[in-house]
Formats: C-alpha cells, sequence, structure tokens
C-alpha cells in the first residue's frame, strides 16, 4: 500500500555510443558522454540535491542546489549544466559545498510559506531540503520583502496556481514549452518581481491546455491538484491505462482508502509509461470524475416497451430476459436474427468474450465494432498491401523522424501527448506536410511552421494521395532498388501512375490545392532521408477511404519509407481500445488477428477450443444491421459500450432501425441515446473498475488494473459470459488474465502475451511470439508481413455527395481537446467549461454572404436532415467548407450526415456532407423553441 | 571662410554644443560635427582651423563666437598638442574627435580600412593568429583573450555564424563604447568584418543600449554609409563571395543584457534572462549558432591590429596585459573623461595625474574601478598598476576601464547598499542567490545599520558575509557573482562607515526594525513559530 515514486535522474538521458568515466566522491562512475555530472551521480545513488533540476527538461541552472566541486577547476559549477568528462574527479560533500546548499536553502525558506502542516501538498521537494541541508533556521527574519501576500489563480476548473509558494524554478515554463509545446507559461516582471504568469492573463483564458504538465513538474504546492487540496495527498497507487484515446497513456491513479471506499485523488503520468513518457492531457489527466457521476446507472434495469419506464432487477433477471429474449426471436426469425456490436472502450477480454458469446452462444457471425466508423478502411487498406492492418511503427519513431506527411489527422487536439512529441520532433528540425482543408494548429504554431499546408477539398484525397505519387514517379525520386526487391505489381502501378490524369496540374484545381505546392511536397517527402505518413480519420470516413489508405502505403513503397525507424504508414486510431477490439476479431468476417472466418485452418482452432462448430459465413455489419432491421430480418441486438444512435451516420436512420428491434440490450454507465430505444440495460464499469488490457495505436498491449472494484457487482466480461451459458453456451473464467491466455493460445500474434509478461515488461507491442519475445516495434523489417507489398492501383472516383445550388457548401468533422467523441465521459466532468456547446466553423466570405456573424444560431441542412448550431466565424476554414464537432447530442451532428460510405468497409463518410447554413431569424427561433441554447453542463440522462 | 568643429557627441550637445554650433553658423562660418576628444571638463570644445593647426577653445558658450572668429578670445592651443592628449597613447581612440563620424573618406584618409585591407590578403587562420599575437583581451570586463575565442568559432563546424558586438555599456561612470560609437564608428564596423572574415560569419548585430539614441543614430548612418561604399553586403571591398550584414539591434532598459548570453536572448526576442554554460555562445550562440561575442572597444582595436601587426600591439603593455585600455574617469574628479594609455599606468596616475584629484577638492576617499560590481579602492591600493592579474590579486578588478572618484563624504555602507539595490534592481532573477540574496542584502545592511547593540550587529554582519558567499560561490552569472565585491572592499576599508546609523528617511527606506520583526525564524513541520 503504497505510492509509487519515480525516480528523477536531473537532467535527461543522452544518447552516445562513447562512455566517459569519471570519479565521484571516490567512486568510479561509467556514462554515455554528455551525460550530466548530475544524472551520473543520482543515477550513482550520490543523493546531490536539486530544485529547478527534472529530467525530462534541459537543465537550466536556476536553484543553484547542484553545485559540486571540481578537480582543477574554479569555483564550484552546477553539476546539471556540467557535462562529465573521461577522468573527472567531483566532490558532492565537501564543507563548501555544503555551506552553499545551506544559504541557497535559507534564502529560499526567507520568501516561502512557512506552515507546511496547513500546505495541501503536506511534503515537498522544499520541505525535504529544508531538512537534508539544515536550513530550518531562517536568519532573515519576517520583515523583509516577500512574497507571502500574492493571490492564487484559481480558474481553471482542475489546479491552482498560488504564487506565495513559487520558486521561480521555471520547471513549469519549461514543462510547458518542451514537453507539451504549447508555449503558454513565461515569466513576468524582473528579477525579485519575477512571477510567472500564463501570458498576461489567468490560467483559464490564456492559452494553457490544461495538460497538468506543469502541475506534476512543480516542486512546491504552488501548482497544485484541486483534488489534492480538498482531498489530502493520496496514500496509494495503481499502475493503469487511460480509457480515453488512442494514445494509450500510462497513469498512476493516486487514491486514498481501499475497496469500495477507494477514492480517486488524482491521475498522475506514468515515467515509465512506454506511449507517454510521463505526459499527458487534460482529459487523462484530469477528466476522470465522470466515473464517479450521479447519472452513473449501478443496478440492471429492464421495460417491456421503450414507452415505460424503466424496472431495476436483480442480475438473475435481467441475464434472463435477455438469454430468454434472444433465443425466441432466433426460433421465429432464424439463427442471424440477432446480434452484437462490441466496445472499442472496453478490454480486450471484455471485447473478447463478446465475440465469443455471438459466435458460440448466438451461433453467428453477427459482430461488429465501432472500427466500422473510423478505421475500418485502414484495417482493409493495410491488410491489402502489406498484410498487416495496423500502424508499422511506435510513437519513439517520430524522433528519428525528417520529414512527417499528415492527413486528416489533428494531432494536438484528438491524440494531444503525440501531437506533443510531434511537436517536439518538428522544434529539433523536422519538416511536416499538412493536408487538411482547415488551417489546423501543426501548420502553425509556437516555434513550428509547416513546409507545405495542402488545403485538400473534402472529397478529393485520392486524387492528391495520386498526384504526389504521380510526381515522385515522373521526376524519378522513387526507390528502384527497395521496389524490385520487395514489392510486387510494380510496373502496372508505375504505368497507371504516369499517366498525365493523375499530376498535380490536371487535378490541383478540382481538390483546390496548388500544383507547385503539390510538387514541392512529393519532392520533399521522397527526400526524406526518413518520411512518415501519419494519418486519420479525415483519411478513412470517405467513400474511397480504403482507397486512400492503399494510396498511403503506395506512397511509402514508393519510396522505400517502411521497415526501419523513422517512417511506416501511421493510423492515429481513436478509440482506447479500438486497435484491441480489432485484434479481437469482432468483425463479422475476421476472427481475432485478422483471419477470415472462412478459413478451416483457423475455424478449426476455435472449434477445438471452444468445442462446436462455427459458422463460416461473414455475418452482418453495422450498416447491414441497420438495414437488416428495418427490412425486419433482424430482430435483436447487443449493444456494449457505444452510443450508435449518437455516434453512426445518419441519425434517423439509426433511430428507425432501433425501433423496429424487438430486443435492445445496453451496457454502459450511463443512459445514452441508444438506451432510450433499449429495453434491457446493464450497468457497465469505467477503466478504473476493469482488470484487463487495452490496445494503442502502437499496438502496445498495456495492462488496465483495477484501482477500485466493480460498483456494479459484477464485471462486464462476466455479465457476458453468464447471457452466454444462460443461453446454452457455458462460457466461464475465474480471472481475466485466463481470457488473454486463451487469446494467447489462439491467435498467433499474441502467442507470447499475458497477463505476467505484461507485469514484466510493462507493454508489449504485438506481433509477440518466439521469434519477437519482447514484442515488436516496427514491422515489415526485411520483408512485409504478406511477404511482398503489393502496389494497387487508386483510381480517384469522385464521390457522389456533391454540392448543388440548394446545398452549396460541404462540412467536415473532427473533435477538439477537451471534450471526447460523443461526450458521454468528458461532459460529465469540468471540461465542458472549455466547450459547452459544438459550433459550426465558417469562413468569414461564406459567413458574411449569408449575413452570420459569431454567436448567431443557425440552421445546418443537408438533404437527410437539418440541425441547429451556434456559428463561429474563422478563417481557418476554407470558402465553401464548414466544420463542426459533434461531442453533444444536442448539436445533432449525424442528423445531417448521410448513408454514403467507404466501398470496401462501409465506413461512413463523415468527412464530406453537402449542406447548407442559414442563419436562424428571431420569429423562426421563436417558433421552434429552445432552438440551440446549450446548457453549460452535462445532458442529464434521458430514459 | 573659417572651419569651426563642434562636437555632436552627447556629451557636448548636453552642455550647449547644438547651440553654440548655430550661433558659429550664424555668425558665418563653416561648422563641421565631430566626435569628442573625452575631455570633458573642457566641453564644448571648439575647435578652430588655422594654418598652425586646429586651435581649442574651452567650455564655450554661443555668445563667444564672434570673439572667437576674431580671434579675441583665450585658447588652448593646438588640440592635439594638449598634454593631456599628448601624454596618452590614443590607440583605439586614436581618430575620435578629428572627424565627421560618419565620414567614410575622411576614415580611410586617416588610416580607416588598412587592416581590412590587410587582412583579405591572409587566410581566415592566420587574421586569427594575429589577434592571438596581439594579446587582445575582451575590453567588456571579462578579459578573455579574443584570439582564443575567435579561433572556437572559426574551428565551429556550421553554414551560419554571427559576429555580435555587446554594446549594452551598462557599467556606471563608462562612456568609452557611446564615445566610439559617436566619433569613430567605422572602426568598430571594420573590426566587424575582419572578425566577419576571420570565423566564417556572414551576419552581424550590434546590440545597443536604449539609453543611447545618439549613438544608435550615428551607428545607423555608418552602417548605410558603408554599406553603399561597398564595405558591407555583398562582395566586401571587391571581394567575391564574401557577404557580411550588419543590423542593430536597440535594448530595453536592463543591465543584465550586458552579460552576453542574456544579450542573445534579448537578440532572440526573449527575456534578457542569463544562460547556462557550457555551451559557450562561441559554440552554441545567437539561435543556437557559433557566435562571436565582443564588446566594442575591443573590436575597434582589431583593424589597428591587423594593419600594424599583433606584435605592435603586443609589445605596449605589462605582465599579461597588452595593449591600451581605454580608462574612463568619472565622479567626483575635477578632469574627468577618455584617458587611453598602455596597462600599466597606475591608479593614481589616472585620477591624481590625468584627473586632477577631486572636484570639490576635498580629500579623496576611493575610487571604484570596473563599474558597480567593482571593488572600492583606497589607501596604499591606489598605486597599483592597471593590470588583470595585479586588480584580481587585490581582490578588484579592471572590468571595461571605468573608475569613479569619490570623495571623504561618500558613505562607504551607503555604497555597499546601493551595490546591493543595484543587483536587486538588476537581477534578472533566474537564479536563486542573486534574486533573493540581492533584496536580502539590502535588508540585512539596513539591519546592521540600526541594530540596537553589538550582538545583533555582529549577528547581522556574520549573516552578510555567509550571504557575500553565497552569493559570490552560487550566482549564476557575475551579476550575482561580483555583487559581493563592492560590498566587501566598503566592509575591509571602511568598518567605521559601518557603524553609524544612516540618515533615515522613514518612507522610503524604513530600517528594519528588529523587535518586531525577530531576526531567526524556524521553518519546521510544527507550524510558524516567532
Amino acid at each position: 500500500m503504497t505510492l509509487i515514486h519515480e525516480p528523477d535522474l536531473g537532467t535527461p538521458a543522452v544518447a552516445n555510443d562513447h562512455d566517459v568515466t569519471l570519479t565521484i566522491d571516490g567512486r568510479a562512475v561509467t556514462v554515455p558522454e554528455g551525460t550530466s555530472v548530475l544524472r551520473a551521480a543520482r543515477g550513482a545513488g550520490i543523493d546531490i540535491p536539486k530544485l529547478c533540476a527534472s529530467d525530462n527538461l534541459a537543465a537550466y541552472g536556476s536553484c543553484r542546489l547542484c553545485l559540486v566541486e571540481v578537480e582543477g577547476a574554479k569555483g564550484t559549477p552546477a553539476s546539471c549544466t556540467t557535462p562529465c568528462a573521461d577522468g573527472m574527479v567531483v566532490r558532492t560533500d565537501t564543507d563548501t559545498v555544503h555551506a552553499l546548499r545551506h544559504g541557497v536553502m535559507e534564502l529560499y525558506l526567507s520568501d516561502h510559506p512557512q506552515d507546511c502542516a496547513g500546505c495541501a501538498r503536506g511534503n515537498c521537494e522544499i520541505q525535504a531540503l529544508a531538512v537534508q541541508t539544515g536550513a530550518a533556521e531562517v536568519r532573515y527574519g519576517r520583515g523583509g520583502a516577500s512574497h507571502l501576500d500574492d493571490t492564487a489563480d484559481t480558474s481553471n476548473p482542475y489546479f491552482t496556481y498560488d504564487p506565495r509558494a513559487c520558486i521561480v524554478c521555471n520547471r513549469c515554463v519549461r514543462a510547458c514549452g518542451e514537453v507539451q509545446g504549447t508555449f503558454a507559461l513565461t515569466v513576468d516582471g524582473r528579477g525579485f518581481d519575477s512571477r510567472i504568469t500564463a501570458g498576461g492573463t489567468n490560467f483559464l483564458d490564456s492559452e494553457c491546455v490544461s495538460c497538468g504538465a506543469c502541475v506534476q513538474a512543480c516542486p512546491t504546492d504552488a501548482l497544485t491538484e484541486k483534488s489534492v487540496i480538498s482531498l489530502g495527498m493520496p496514500t496509494r497507487s495503481v499502475v493503469t491505462t487511460c480509457a480515453y484515446c488512442g494514445v494509450g497513456c500510462s497513469f498512476k491513479a493516486e487514491v486514498q482508502g481501499t475497496g469500495d471506499d477507494t477514492r480517486v485523488v488524482r491521475m498522475l503520468p506514468q515515467k515509465a509509461g512506454g506511449a507517454n513518457e510521463g505526459h499527458s492531457c487534460v482529459k487523462g489527466r484530469f477528466a476522470y470524475g465522470y466515473a464517479a457521476h450521479t447519472d452513473r446507472q449501478l443496478h440492471p434495469m429492464v421495460r417491456d416497451s421503450t414507452d415505460d419506464e424503466w424496472q431495476v432487477v436483480s442480475w438473475e433477471a435481467a441475464i434472463d430476459r435477455i438469454a430468454t429474449g434472444f433465443k425466441a426471436l432466433q426460433e421465429e426469425h432464424g439463427i442471424g436474427a440477432i446480434g452484437g456490436i462490441s466496445s472499442s472502450r472496453c478490454t480486450d477480454e471484455e471485447v473478447y468474450v463478446v465475440q465469443k458469446m455471438v459466435r458460440a452462444a448466438f451461433r453467428n457471425n453477427n459482430v461488429d465494432t465501432c472500427a466500422r466508423v473510423c478505421h475500418s478502411p485502414t484495417g482493409y487498406g493495410l491488410n491489402q498491401t502489406f498484410g498487416t492492418s495496423a500502424g508499422t511503427q511506435n510513437f519513439a519513431s517520430v524522433e528519428s523522424c525528417d520529414v512527417m506527411l499528415l492527413i486528416g489527422a489533428n494531432p494536438t487536439d484528438a491524440h494531444p501527448v503525440f501531437g506533443s512529441r510531434m511537436k517536439r520532433r518538428l522544434r529539433a528540425g523536422a519538416r511536416i506536410i499538412v493536408a487538411d482543408p482547415r488551417r489546423i494548429d501543426l501548420v502553425r504554431t509556437p516555434h513550428v511552421e509547416a513546409a507545405h499546408h495542402l488545403p485538400v477539398r473534402p472529397g478529393g484525397n485520392v486524387a492528391l494521395i495520386n498526384a504526389l505519387a504521380h510526381v515522385i514517379v515522373t521526376e524519378g525520386l522513387h526507390d528502384e532498388a527497395f521496389l524490385a526487391e520487395r514489392c510486387e505489381d510494380v510496373a502496372a502501378y508505375l504505368a497507371f501512375i504516369a499517366d498525365p490524369a493523375h499530376s498535380p496540374e490536371a487535378v490541383g484545381e478540382e481538390i483546390g490545392v496548388a500544383p507547385a505546392d503539390i510538387r514541392a511536397a512529393a519532392r520533399l517527402y521522397a527526400a526524406g532521408p526518413n518520411s512518415a505518413i501519419y494519418y486519420g480519420l479525415g483519411v478513412t470516413e470517405h467513400s474511397q477511404g480504403s482507397t486512400m489508405v492503399m494510396g498511403l502505403a503506395n506512397l511509402a513503397m514508393l519510396t522505400g519509407m517502411i521497415g526501419r525507424e523513422g517512417v511506416g504508414v501511421n493510423p492515429l486510431r481513436g478509440q482506447n481500445n479500438v486497435q484491441g477490439s480489432c485484434d479481437m476479431g469482432s468483425f463479422p468476417h475476421e476472427f481475432p488477428g485478422y483471419r477470415h472466418v472462412s478459413r478451416d485452418d483457423v475455424r478449426e482452432i476455435y472449434e477445438s477450443m471452444w468445442g462446436l462448430t462455427l459458422d463460416p459465413q461473414p455475418g452482418l455489419r453495422i450498416p447491414n444491421m441497420f438495414d437488416a432491421a428495418i427490412a425486419g430480418t433482424f430482430r435483436g441486438l447487443y449493444v456494449q459500450g457505444e452510443d450508435i444512435a449518437q455516434s453512426d451516420p445518419n441519425t434517423r436512420h439509426v433511430e428507425a432501425a432501433l425501433r423496429g428491434l424487438d430486443l435492445v440490450v445496453v451496457q454502459d454507465l450511463f443512459l445514452n441515446e441508444t438506451a432510450r430505444f433499449a429495453h434491457v440495460f446493464l450497468p457497465g464499469t469505467s477503466f478504473l473498475e476493469k482488470d484487463g488490457t487495452f490496445i494503442n495505436a502502437e499496438r502496445r498491449i498495456n495492462r488496465v488494473r483495477p484501482v477500485m472494484p466493480s460498483r456494479v457487482g459484477k464485471d462486464e466480461w462476466q455479465v457476458v459470459c453468464e447471457i452466454a451459458t444462460a443461453m446454452g453456451y457455458p462460457m466461464r473464467y475465474d480471472h481475466p488474465s485466463q481470457i488473454m491466455d486463451e487469446i494467447a493460445a489462439t491467435t498467433p500474434t499474441f502467442a507470447g502475451v499475458s497477463f505476467d509478461r505484461l507485469d514484466a515488461e510493462g507493454s508489449l507491442q504485438w506481433p509477440v511470439n518466439d521469434a519477437a519475445p519482447h514484442g515488436t516495434p516496427t514491422m515489415h523489417i526485411g520483408e512485409f508481413v504478406r511477404g511482398k507489398g503489393r502496389l494497387i492501383p487508386t483510381h480517384y472516383v469522385p464521390t457522389t455527395e456533391r454540392t448543388t445550388r440548394r446545398f452549396p457548401l460541404l462540412l467536415t468533422t473532427g473533435r477538439i481537446l477537451t471534450q471526447y467523441n460523443v461526450g458521454a465521459q468528458t461532459r460529465r466532468t469540468e471540461n465542458s467549461t472549455w466547450h459547452p456547446a459544438d459550433l459550426l466553423e465558417i469562413h468569414p466570405s461564406d459567413a458574411e454572404l449569408r449575413g452570420i456573424v459569431s454567436g448567431d444560431v443557425v440552421e445546418l441542412s443537408s438533404r437527410v436532415g437539418t440541425t441547429r448550431l451556434t456559428a463561429q466565424v474563422s478563417d481557418r476554414m476554407q470558402p465553401g467548407v464548414v466544420y463542426t464537432t459533434f461531442h453533444h447530442p444536442v448539436t445533432g451532428a449525424n442528423v445531417v450526415t448521410t448513408e454514403n460510405s467507404d466501398w470496401a468497409t462501409n465506413c461512413p463518410e463523415y468527412k464530406v456532407t453537402a449542406v447548407q447554413v442559414e442563419v436562424v431569424t428571431e420569429a423562426a427561433r421563436a417558433h421552434a423553441g429552445a432552438g440551440a441554447d446549450v446548457p453549460a453542463d452535462a445532458v442529464a440522462g434521458r430514459p | 571662410m573659417t572651419t569651426v568643429w563642434v562636437p555632436c557627441d552627447a556629451a557636448a550637445r548636453a552642455v550647449g554644443a547644438d547651440e553654440v554650433a548655430e550661433a558659429f553658423a550664424a555668425a558665418g562660418a563653416t561648422v563641421r560635427r565631430n566626435g569628442s576628444r573625452g575631455m570633458l571638463w573642457l566641453e564644448p570644445l571648439v575647435e578652430v582651423e588655422t594654418d598652425a593647426g586646429r586651435i581649442g577653445y574651452a567650455a564655450v558658450r554661443p555668445q563667444y563666437a564672434g570673439d572667437i572668429l576674431a580671434g579675441n578670445h583665450v585658447d588652448l592651443g593646438v588640440v592635439e598638442d594638449h598634454p593631456w592628449l599628448a601624454d596618452q597613447h590614443r590607440v583605439t581612440f586614436t581618430r575620435v574627435g578629428r572627424h565627421e563620424p560618419t565620414d567614410l573618406a575622411a576614415y580611410r584618409s586617416d588610416g580607416g580600412y588598412a587592416g581590412l585591407e590587410r587582412a583579405l590578403t591572409l587566410d581566415p587562420a592566420d587574421v586569427v593568429a594575429e589577434v592571438t599575437t596581439s594579446g587582445l583581451r575582451g575590453r567588456g570586463g571579462a578579459g578573455f583573450p579574443t584570439g582564443i575565442k575567435w579561433e572556437t568559432v572559426r574551428k565551429a563546424a556550421s553554414d551560419l555564424k554571427f559576429v555580435c558586438c555587446n554594446a549594452d555599456e551598462g557599467d556606471s561612470g563608462t562612456f568609452a563604447d557611446r564615445m566610439l560609437l559617436e566619433g569613430d564608428p567605422f572602426s568598430l564596423l571594420e573590426g566587424m568584418t575582419i572578425a566577419a572574415y576571420a570565423v566564417g560569419a556572414s551576419e552581424g548585430y550590434v546590440y545597443v543600449r536604449s539609453e543611447y539614441p545618439d549613438a544608435i543614430a550615428t551607428l545607423r548612418r555608418a552602417i548605410d554609409v558603408a554599406r553603399a561604399g561597398g564595405l558591407l553586403g555583398r562582395h566586401i571591398a571587391g571581394r567575391e563571395g564574401f557577404t557580411f550584414d550588419l543590423h542593430v539591434r536597440v535594448g530595453a532598459g536592463a543591465y543584465i543584457c550586458g552579460e552576453e548570453t542574456s544579450m542573445l536572448d534579448s537578440l532572440e526576442g526573449k527575456r534578457g534572462e542569463v544562460r547556462a554554460k557550457p555551451p559557450i555562445p562561441a559554440l552554441v550562440g545567437l539561435f543556437s549558432q557559433p557566435t562571436v561575442v565582443n564588446n566594442v572597444l575591443s573590436l575597434a582595436t582589431v583593424p589597428m591590429i591587423l594593419a600594424d601587426g599583433g606584435e605592435a600591439y603586443a609589445a605596449l603593455g605589462t605582465g599579461r596585459s597588452r595593449g591600451t585600455q581605454v580608462f574612463q574617469l568619472a565622479g567626483n574628479v575635477k578632469q574627468g573623461g577618455i584617458v587611453e594609455a598602455d596597462f600599466g599606468i597606475t591608479l593614481r596616475e589616472l585620477i591624481e595625474g590625468y584627473g586632477g584629484g577631486t572636484r570639490s577638492g576635498r580629500p579623496l576617499k576611493a575610487a571604484q574601478v570596473g563599474g558597480p560590481l567593482g571593488a572600492y579602492i583606497a589607501g596604499d591600493q591606489l598605486d597599483l598598476p592597471m593590470d588583470y592579474e595585479a586588480f584580481a590579486e587585490a581582490g578588484a578588478m579592471i572590468g571595461h576601464g571605468g573608475i569613479v572618484v569619490f570623495d571623504d563624504t561618500m558613505d562607504a555602507a551607503d555604497m555597499a547598499r546601493l551595490a546591493m539595490e543595484f543587483c536587486a534592481k538588476e537581477s534578472c532573477g533566474k537564479c536563486t542567490p542573486c534574486r533573493i540574496g540581492s533584496v536580502r542584502g539590502v535588508e540585512v545592511i539596513d539591519r546592521i545599520r540600526s541594530a540596537p547593540d553589538a550582538d545583533s550587529r555582529h549577528q547581522a554582519f556574520v549573516l552578510l558575509e555567509d550571504l557575500c558567499t553565497t552569493m559570490e560561490k552560487g550566482s549564476l552569472c557575475a551579476m550575482g557573482g561580483l555583487t559581493p565585491m563592492p560590498v566587501r572592499s566598503a566592509l575591509r576599508h571602511f568598518p567605521a562607515d559601518f557603524a553609524k546609523n544612516p540618515p533615515i528617511d522613514s518612507d522610503t527606506n524604513p530600517p528594519v526594525d528588529s523587535d518586531k520583526n525577530p531576526p531567526i525564524v524556524h521553518f519546521s513541520s510544527e507550524g510558524s513559530t516567532s
């Protein structure tokens, strides 16, 4: 029962093939050349004191506590800024040094609040050092100048800045710059008057993105979590994984109490976390309060019809209702009349048992997951070209990257911790090409400017990627040796792409990108030496999503940018476990490990493991389920942790489908939009209560460890097992680790994975097998998973979604930092302070034409539906394109999105909808009622 | 038509030189504006061209113009023969006061650009070697061998290198940089151009303090003239491929930006904050590129070193202090101004010989040499030779060569307090010993002077000495590191001044009340105690 303290060695690690050996206090120490004396000493267990140094920040030299004596050199240099040299002789314990430490601490304490007992932090680095250096007696007295009358800034909902305790060590300023890359903080004033400021305003109104890096950097309680102030310090830590996005940050959940009395005090990012290395964003760091929100449903509930009130029942009753109901529907309408949708927010173990339940208890393949609506084209496209349905690198690979090609993704908002790593590499000299209809932050942000911004019009992706490839091939910039050795179908592809119809000059005007910029970007990418593609839903959520993914793969193969660090094709997976739910085979056509259900050899593995025969025919995808529901052949649905009524396109169609079902079972934390159509509600567990694994965008399998026991009486995987059992297929595990053992036994890419191995290694990137017992950071080294990479001609077929006179604008969608997807979690936290409502961003010229100013309520309509939003005029947009987010159900963004989807995977074309925007007049608003006035806090769950 | 020279230097203008110039013009003379000869007690010093040479007239008022032109006014004789000037050894300052500062033809006819011409015939490595041979050391105050600094930059592998001139002359009692900028700016430009050639730099910056508007204007004009004359920009002096562009940047009222790394931060548009070393600016400097940072006087001496050879400069001086120093006499001195002399001259010769002793006529109590962070020199120490090492051994420093003279009305405890106060006001705030220590230093000195009994005074002395050690050894840069020097020298030479109570001005300097605010507070977990 302890807090996990991660050691801080003072200055960052240095990579160097050459070592040096020096003597510190008589001991020989060997370190890579370039390492600081401070780090060398601390690494050897010699505790040189420090306050301003931190091993995730460059050495600064402010506090002057780490001074040492170096033989042969004058004076007392700071060990944090002194690099080790061969033969150097250092003393850290002389009288001179001790006297200096004492003197410095005495100065610090002369301007610091004196009552440690009343301090929220209770024990901080200043206090520890005061004792260590013997400076408990402060001879300067209390009558002198001080900052003890300064007032605190409590504007940020999650943390406080109290200047009285500030020692101006600048760790917060440096963390905001070097780690987060936002540069929101600086120092105001000079000398004794120096005070940290968030750019001349308070924290909330500033550029601060509330990532919390400054809070964990602060050695005193100047920057402290409000939860620590109100609850006190935590007493124990549990290392787990964030449940928001696909970066998959590792956190130490710091809590008080045990068992059902456990209370989370704060979430601290873990330095040893493979994906995040000690950094986090506002969501994972602070927005965990939803798990304890009053909206949380804790009991199973049933009702006969969706017009009835919910009735709380026992687990047995609920499960019995489900089993009986599903079996009856199958008897009446056929085996294929029911299905399940697994969650990409739940653990691998929880998802695995859902697909097992569908296959073994429902006896069909009607199982799908939300990857359908986001990265299914990635799965298809990369499988076709490389043989693997996942990204090729790890995040650390960006550190060796020279040129980034970022298409259809906005990492600083949607994958903030990785976005910060990108910015760090860009500040160090790498270049970036941004292809996005909007001028996203990475086009121009402090100390970063894109080499090229290609403002491709929504729908023009494949034409753009073909144009880039055309330039590379026709200008002779492709890697012939790589193509000859490692790829197939090369000649046909080269002939295809060399066609002048694919040239920048031929397509530039249509897609809205200057041909000269396309040529320059292509040359930059081809030149590398290490070029990497990073992409997101702006690539996949299109009618040619899969084609575009193949186009990206082609580009990487053409230039040999595969199979080593610093390059590759990197899909930025959205959800915390969308990679996992795909890996776990929540697909109508694939078993775990992306093996087609028609393959006899694969089916035999499961048939013998599970003891029954399995359906070799692919089942229904989510869109097929809706169509079949409306047609009357699909009657029952189990939905785990996904709000399809809010997040799937064409809401009217989805609602009609749900209304047509006889039995809808929703398992979730809250009563969501989908639950409005449900007959059975099963309460789920939050990530704080789960015991399992999540897999992030790097294929990294991370442990999710329970911080507290399930608040609803059962674990989610147990519930699924009980449903299967009640339906006639006995499923039982004593512990979730056994589920992972079964996954490992049946899935070659997971062969070496187990909870024990994960505890020992921290995390593992699949494939994990005999050939790669410690996992696989970089894939396709030497050869592709399918052998040779396949170059597939990618014909540009414009979407049928065209602008018309009636709908002259194109709508595209996205996310912002503080809210997460449909907002189920984040709307139930203080994050709504920043984003209480979705806004429609519109270019000034489009706005002026329509008489729209920022703040106006506007009507957004497409051929499918209409909704209302508040407008924001923004020159980040281009004329002809509007943008909104979908974090608030009342926005109803998907009321207007269409049924268009990717030809290969049915991934909806969220990113291209022809719309019109009109300002709503006062009269119309009064007639319609509440309109788009959105309350600042969460939307209450509706029955 | 008589030609009359009236200085345009800011010091001369401050005592009416512009009005004097107008008066002469109105009286029908051809008025030309030169730099100041650096004999400040004679300003405005007007020089009339005659067949015998330029005849000087001291402290001229506008109403004297007619008499002077008619030959009816007492004169100083030929200015360059004036013993004050003739006894000096003006090497760096040789041209200051002779010409209009931006007259390129006059500069060239008076030895200007001979240095660059010779440098371009040598390999860059040999140019650096010449500077090393000369023994030139940084005249800003650090005294670091210039040749070694240049060699480090020359050998650094980079496509982009810079030459920066530190013209943030912030030390009290110094004005040599300003006078050179206003009197002979081309010598600086030539020196920087030679440096650029030697180290492989293509861009240069002159960082001038904001409080020197006249110098900034003159410098900018000189740069324009030099560029028009093909001596800045591309293909300098006809040399294909040799490009050097020079920009002026103005400070914003921060003494600390005279410290080279703060200056670099300021040039980059950031807060003027000291950077930790290593890495040294010669390798990682402006915008992280290899950078030469030198003082105005160092760079302005380079042309002569190249024109006449390094050995000619090294032949002057004493010990390891080779060449000349441009000393500035200021404060309570009868004859203040610029005295350029070989190293080795004594302080007494400067103050009593050239300076003529105190202006008030009262006994000389002490002189502060090297700026506000320099030691107070008194008694026997006044016979010290001006030499870097000799001063260092005596616990003092030459610095930029400023000498501020005090008579016996000076209170050394006031001066010690001022040293701490200056540090508090100008501290960049990055490191603890300087940021907090300087503020506490003022408070402790006040406590010494208002101590109710010998015991508490003694405790305060001990605390002050501990504080001085912490600041001296613990500070990040010389701002905090050298503040103890004047304090300790004041204590050493004039302990009696600290036993007197200060004149109390309760509005601005309330002394710390030892009864109400006990000097010792315990910092512990049990809560505050008194």
